[in-house]
C-alpha cells in the first residue's frame, strides 16, 4: 500500500512538474521544473528496484546536464513582450506541425506490436535479482552483449567532444599567457641583476 | 635545479607542505592577545584621548579665555564665549567640546599657554547618544578634576622631553 | 489495529529516532566546528580566539545562534520569493539527507544500501543547486556571479572526485560503504595504495564544499560573501549550518574510503579495544582540523587557475591513476570477486 502510496506520489508529482516546465513563464522556474521531474523519475526507478540507474539519473542529469542548462538559461536576457510578437502569425504553422506529430503518435501506437521472441530474450538477460545486484546486471550486460553498441556510444560521445572543443576554439596571436611553470621555476639569479651605479653616473 | 629535482618538488607538493609547516609553528607559538577590557597595553604620556579642562591646586579654573585653542582647532570643534566675571579676571562663560568633530591632533594643548586644556589618557568614552558627546564646560572640568593626578604626572613625565 | 502499529508506526518510530540520533549530535558538531574553525584559525595567527561567552567561548556557538535567530530575515526587492527561501532549505536538508548511508561503526548506519557511494556523490552534486539557485533568486550582481562561480567550479571537481572514487571502488567491487571499509580491513587502508588519489580528493573536497583556497563564490574580497550576501538571519544560518554540516560529510566520506572508517588504525588489542565509533570521530577531526589548516594557510585561487587545477591537473592524473589502478589489479590478478 505504502508503494503505491509513494509511486503515485512521484508520479503525480513528475507529471505536474513536467506541465510546469513547458507552462511556466520564467525559462529559470522551468528548468527548475525539468530538475523536479528528474528528481522524481530517479524515484519511480528507485520503486523498481532500480537503484543504481535512480542514482545515475541523478548524478548525470541533475548534477551535470541540468547545472549546464540553469548556467545557460540564468544568463539569457529574454523579452517576453518580443516572445509573444509574432504569436499568431506562426501558429498555424504550429499547429499543422503539431497534428502531423499526432498523426504519426497514434499510427505507431496503433499499430504497436511486441516481436515475437522479445519476452524471451528479456528473461534470458534477467539475473536473479536476490543474487546480483542491479549494478552488477547492468554492467555484465553491457560489457558482455551490448559491449560493442556501448563503445560505440561513447565514441559518438568523444566525437561530439572533440567537436565542441574544436567549434569553441580560438587560436589568437599576440596574446600573452601565463606560463605558471616558467613562473615558479624562476630564480633570483636569473631575473635580477645587482650592479654598482656611480652616483650621478646613470648605467 | 635539475629537471628532476625541480619536478619531485613539484609532484611532492613541497611548498605547500613547507607553508603548512610554518603555520603549525605559530598554531602553538604563545598568543599575543590582550585580555581587553581586563588587561590594556601600556600608553605614552603623550598619548591624546579624552579632553580635560584643569584648575590649580587652589580649585581656581586655569583657562584664562585666550581662544588660542579654538583659533588652532582645525576640525573647529571648540567654541568658547568669554565675560569678565565679578571679581574682575577674564574667564569662559562657555567651553565646548564637540568630540564627534574632534580630530584628537593635540594642537589646543600644545596652544594652551597656561595648561588648562589637556588630552588625557582616557579613551573609554563611548556613549549612547549622539548628544553626550556635545561636551560643555562643565563635563570638561570634572573630567579635569576626575584625572587630575594623572594628568599631572604626565605632564610632569613628559616636560624633560619639551 | 496491532498490524498497524506493529507493521507501520513502531518502524516509523524506530526510525525517526535513529535519524534524530545521527541528526541531533551532528548539528551539536557543527556549531562547535565553526568555534573550532574560530579557534584554530586564531591560534594560527597568534591569537585567542573567543574566549567571553561560556568557560574558554564554549558557548558562543550559542551566543551566534541565538543571535542569528532574533533577527530579522529581509527579503531583496526584486527577488525570487519562492526560490528565495528553498535555496537555504535545500542546502540543509540536502546536507542532513546524505548523512543517511554514512557508517559510523559496525552496522551502525541508518540505511546500508548497495548503492551508497553513488548515493553520496548524487546527493553532493544536487547541493550545488542550492547556491545556483539563491545566486539566481537574490537579484543581486554578487549573488549572481557566486552562484556562477559555484556551479562551474562544483561541476568540475566533481568529475576528479568521482573518478577517483571509482580508483577505490575497483579494489573493493561493491558501491555499499560498509564493504568499503570491510576491504580495508583485509587489505590496508586504501590510503597507502592511493595516496596521490587521496590527496586530489581532499582538495577537490575543499572545492566542492567551497571551502577556502577554493572559496570563490563567497570570496569577501570580491564579492563581499557571494551567493549568500541577501540572506539574513535563519535563511543565512540556515546556510551556514549546510555548509559546515557538509564539510564534516565529505570528512567522513574521506574516513570511509580511504582512512578505514570505523577501523583502528593498528590492529592489536589496546586499540581494538576502543570503539569503532571513537576511531571515526578521531580520524572526521582530524580531516576537519586539516580543512581548517588550509585555510588559515593558502591564499584564495584565481578562477581560471582553479579551473586549470581542476580539468588540467586533477582530471587527467586521476584518469591515469584509474588506467593504472585497474591494470594492475586485472594483471595482478587481485580483482576482487
Amino acid at each position: 500500500m505504502i508503494q503505491a502510496l509513494v509511486f503515485y506520489l512521484f508520479a503525480a508529482v513528475a507529471v505536474a512538474s513536467g506541465v510546469m516546465v513547458i507552462s511556466a513563464r520564467n525559462p529559470v522556474h522551468a528548468v527548475l521544473f525539468l530538475i523536479l521531474t528528474f528528481f522524481n523519475a530517479a524515484g519511480l526507478f528507485l520503486l523498481c528496484g532500480a537503484e543504481f540507474l535512480a542514482m545515475v539519473l541523478v548524478v548525470v542529469y541533475v548534477g551535470a546536464v541540468a547545472v549546464l542548462f540553469l548556467f545557460v538559461v540564468m544568463l539569457l536576457d529574454i523579452n517576453y513582450l518580443k516572445l509573444r510578437e509574432g504569436f499568431l502569425q506562426y501558429l498555424p504553422t504550429g499547429a499543422l506541425i503539431g497534428l502531423v506529430l499526432l498523426a504519426e503518435l497514434l499510427l505507431v501506437f496503433g499499430s504497436w506490436k511486441f516481436a515475437p521472441d522479445a519476452p524471451l530474450s528479456v528473461g534470458t538477460h534477467v539475473p536473479d535479482p536476490a543474487v546480483v545486484t542491479n549494478t552488477d546486471a547492468i554492467g555484465r550486460l553491457l560489457y558482455t552483449e551490448y559491449f560493442y553498441l556501448f563503445q560505440i556510444a561513447g565514441l559518438v560521445l568523444l566525437v561530439a567532444m572533440i567537436g565542441t572543443i574544436l567549434l569553441t576554439l580560438r587560436s589568437r596571436t599576440g596574446v600573452r599567457k601565463q606560463k605558471i611553470s616558467s613562473q615558479v621555476t624562476r630564480t633570483k639569479a636569473d631575473s635580477v641583476e645587482i650592479r654598482k651605479v656611480p652616483s650621478g653616473g646613470g648605467i | 635545479m635539475s629537471f628532476l629535482d625541480r619536478t619531485a618538488r613539484t609532484w611532492l607538493l613541497t611548498e605547500l607542505l613547507s607553508g603548512m609547516a610554518v603555520t603549525l609553528r605559530y598554531f602553538f607559538s604563545p598568543k599575543v592577545t590582550i585580555n581587553y577590557p581586563f588587561e590594556k597595553n601600556p600608553i605614552s604620556p603623550r598619548f591624546r584621548g579624552e579632553h580635560a579642562l584643569r584648575r590649580y591646586a587652589n580649585g581656581e579654573e586655569r583657562c584664562i579665555a585666550c581662544k588660542l585653542c579654538e583659533a588652532v582647532c582645525p576640525a573647529q570643534a571648540i567654541s568658547i564665549e568669554a565675560e569678565p566675571r565679578a571679581d574682575g579676571s577674564r574667564r569662559t562663560t562657555r567651553y565646548d567640546i564637540d568630540m564627534t568633530k574632534c580630530i584628537y591632533c593635540g594642537f589646543c594643548q600644545e596652544a594652551c599657554p597656561v595648561d588648562a586644556i589637556v588630552e588625557g589618557p582616557n579613551f573609554e568614552f563611548a556613549t549612547e547618544t549622539r548628544a553626550e558627546l556635545m561636551y560643555d564646560k562643565a563635563k570638561l572640568l570634572s573630567n579635569g578634576d576626575r584625572w587630575e593626578t594623572e594628568l599631572a604626572a604626565r605632564l610632569t613625565a613628559d616636560a624633560p622631553y619639551r | 489495529m496491532a498490524e498497524l502499529w506493529t507493521g507501520y508506526v513502531w518502524p516509523t518510530a524506530v526510525i525517526v529516532a535513529r535519524i534524530l540520533a545521527i541528526v541531533l549530535p551532528l548539528l551539536v558538531a557543527v556549531a562547535y566546528l565553526t568555534l573550532a574553525e574560530r579557534k584554530v584559525i586564531g591560534a594560527i595567527q597568534m591569537r585567542k580566539g573567543p574566549n567571553v561567552v561560556g568557560p574558554f567561548g564554549l558557548l558562543q556557538p550559542v551566543a551566534d545562534g541565538l543571535k542569528l535567530f532574533f533577527k530579522e530575515t529581509i527579503v531583496p526587492t526584486g527577488a525570487s520569493k519562492v526560490v528565495f527561501f528553498i535555496s537555504p532549505a535545500l542546502t540543509f536538508i540536502l546536507a542532513l539527507v546524505a548523512w543517511a548511508v554514512i557508517p559510523f561503526d559496525e552496522g551502525w548506519v541508518l540505511a546500508n544500501i548497495n548503492v551508497g557511494v553513488l548515493y553520496l556523490f548524487a546527493i553532493s552534486s544536487l547541493g550545488v543547486y542550492g547556491i545556483i539557485m539563491a545566486g539566481w533568486a537574490s537579484n543581486s550582481k554578487y549573488a549572481f556571479l557566486g552562484g556562477l562561480r559555484a556551479a562551474a567550479q562544483m561541476v568540475s571537481y566533481e568529475v576528479s572526485i568521482g573518478f577517483v572514487m571509482i580508483s577505490v571502488l575497483l579494489c573493493v567491487g561493491s558501491l555499499n560503504l560498509t564493504d568499503i571499509v570491510h576491504a580495508q580491513a583485509e587489505k590496508g587502508w586504501f590510503v597507502f595504495w592511493h595516496l596521490p588519489m587521496f590527496v586530489i580528493f581532499y582538495t577537490s573536497c575543499l572545492a566542492e564544499t567551497n571551502r577556502s583556497p577554493f572559496d570563490l563564490m563567497e570570496a569577501e574580497s570580491e564579492l563581499v560573501t557571494g551567493y549568500n550576501v541577501e540572506y539574513s538571519a535563519m535563511t543565512f544560518a540556515l546556510f551556514y549550518l549546510g555548509e559546515y554540516a557538509n564539510m564534516i560529510l565529505v570528512c567522513a566520506m574521506t574516513t570511509v574510503l580511504f582512512l578505514g572508517g570505523w577501523l583502528s588504525p593498528l590492529p592489536f588489542a589496546p586499540f581494538t579495544a576502543v570503539p569503532g565509533i571513537i576511531w571515526f570521530a578521531l580520524k572526521v577531526s582530524v580531516l576537519l582540523f586539516g580543512f581548517l589548516w588550509i585555510r588559515a594557510t593558502f591564499p584564495r585561487y584565481r578562477f581560471d587557475q582553479l579551473m586549470r587545477l581542476g580539468w588540467k591537473v586533477f582530471l587527467p592524473f586521476s584518469l591515469v591513476w584509474l588506467i593504472l589502478t585497474a591494470g594492475v589489479l586485472e594483471f595482478g590478478g587481485w580483482l576482487p570477486k
